[in-house]
C-alpha cells in the first residue's frame, strides 16, 4: 500500500528557505507570487491494513517534529481513478 | 576514583575527539568513547557529552535519527536520574529531537553555514555549567553550524525565561534564534543545550582571534559543583 505524508512548517513559522525562494522568483520576474513554504514529501511502501493509528504513530515519532512541524497522511491507492 | 565522563559518538559526529580531550585534560582523566550502536551506558558515569558534527548525515533533520538510536534511550534514562548531559551543536540538536529539551532548531534565518567566535552572555549562574560565571559576563566562544536557529513557541520561551532556564544568550545574533538564545538548561538544570563550542575554547592559542579559555571555564564549573557535592 502506498502512502503520501506531507510534512510542513505550521503556520507562524518562520521559513528561510520558502522566504529565499520567494525572493528568488521575484528576481526571476515571476509576479504574483504571494507566499512560498518549504515542506517535505515522504513517500512510504508499507503493509496492507496499517493502520491510520499506526501511521499516526510513525508521524509523531519520527517523520515530524511536532514543535516545528503538522503532517498530513494521503493514502494513495484509495484514490479511486476517473471512469 | 577519577571524574568519570562519556563522550557519545554517532556515525558522522565530528568533535567526539575534541571534546573528548577537552574533558580529560579539565578532569585529569580519559573519557569513555561511547559508540551510538551500545544500548547500554558504562556503569556510573559522572557526565554524558554528546558532541557537534552531521550524526546520520543530518537525514531527515538534524539529531533526529541520532535521537531514536539504541544509545540515547540510555542517555534520557540516565538524565532522568539527574546524570548531567552537555550536548553541543549538533548535541544540541539531538537533545530537543529526543525531548530531554524543548524546542527545535531550524535552519539559520540568513541561510547560510556560520563559522566564527561569537560572544555570549551568561544568563544563568545557578547551574552546575554556569555556577562560576558572573550574570551578564560576557564568553567568547565558536559556533559552527547551519542548523542553530532556536525556535520554541512563545509560551515555552516564557516559561524558560521565568525558571531560569536560558543559560546563555548571543550578544549579536548569530542565526536568528527566538530571544538570542544560544543554550537551554533542562527544569533540574543538569542537561545543558547550546550551539556554540565550548570544547573549541580550552586553550590560548598563538592568534589572539582563535583560541581562549572560556570554554574550559564551563567544563571547570561542572567539574568543580559535582565534586563538591
Amino acid at each position: 500500500m502506498k502512502v503520501r505524508i506531507l510534512v510542513r512548517l505550521k503556520p507562524g513559522v518562520l521559513d528561510p528557505q520558502g522566504r529565499a525562494v520567494h525572493h528568488s522568483l521575484d528576481g526571476l520576474g515571476f509576479e504574483g507570487v504571494n507566499d512560498v513554504r518549504i515542506g517535505r514529501m515522504i513517500e512510504m511502501d508499507v503493509a496492507e491494513g496499517t493502520s491510520d493509528e499506526t501511521l499516526t504513530k510513525m508521524c509523531e515519532q519520527l517523520l515530524a517534529n511536532m514543535v516545528i512541524e503538522d503532517y498530513a497522511i494521503e493514502r494513495l491507492d484509495d484514490q479511486r481513478e476517473p471512469a | 576514583m577519577g571524574f568519570k565522563a562519556g563522550v557519545i559518538t554517532f556515525p558522522g559526529s565530528n568533535c567526539d575527539r575534541d571534546m573528548a580531550v577537552a574533558l580529560e585534560s579539565v578532569t585529569g582523566t580519559p573519557a569513555l568513547r561511547i559508540w551510538h550502536g551500545d544500548a547500554e551506558l558504562p556503569e556510573g558515569l559522572d557526565f554524558i557529552a554528546l558532541p557537534g558534527g552531521f550524526s546520520y548525515g543530518d537525514y531527515l533533520r538534524s539529531g533526529a535519527m541520532a535521537a531514536r538510536s539504541p544509545i540515547l534511550k540510555a542517555v534520557v534514562k540516565a538524565a532522568e536520574r539527574g546524570v548531567p548531559v552537555l550536548g553541543v551543536c549538533n548535541g544540541f540538536q539531538v537533545l530537543t529531537e529526543s525531548g530531554l529539551l524543548p524546542g527545535a532548531l531550524m535552519r539559520n534565518a540568513g541561510q547560510t553555514f556560520v563559522c566564527r567566535t561569537a560572544e555570549l552572555e551568561v544568563a544563568n549562574t545557578s547551574s552546575i555549567y554556569t555556577s562560576g560565571f558572573v550574570q551578564g559576563q560576557v564568553l567568547r566562544i565558536p559556533v559552527a553550524h547551519h542548523d542553530g536557529n532556536y525556535f520554541a513557541d512563545e509560551a515555552t520561551l516564557d516559561r524558560l525565561e521565568g525558571e531560569g532556564r536560558v543559560a546563555f544568550r548571543y550578544k549579536d545574533n548569530v542565526n536568528g534564534s527566538r530571544r538570542d538564545i544560544a543554550g537551554v538548561l533542562s527544569a533540574n538544570g543538569r542537561v545543558l543545550g547550546m550551539m556554540p563550542h565550548p570544547e573549541r575554547a580550552i586553550e590560548p592559542a598563538a592568534h589572539p582571534s582563535l583560541g581562549g579559555e572560556d570554554g574550559r571555564a564551563l567544563f571547570e564549573n561542572v567539574v568543580k559543583s559535582l565534586v563538591a557535592a
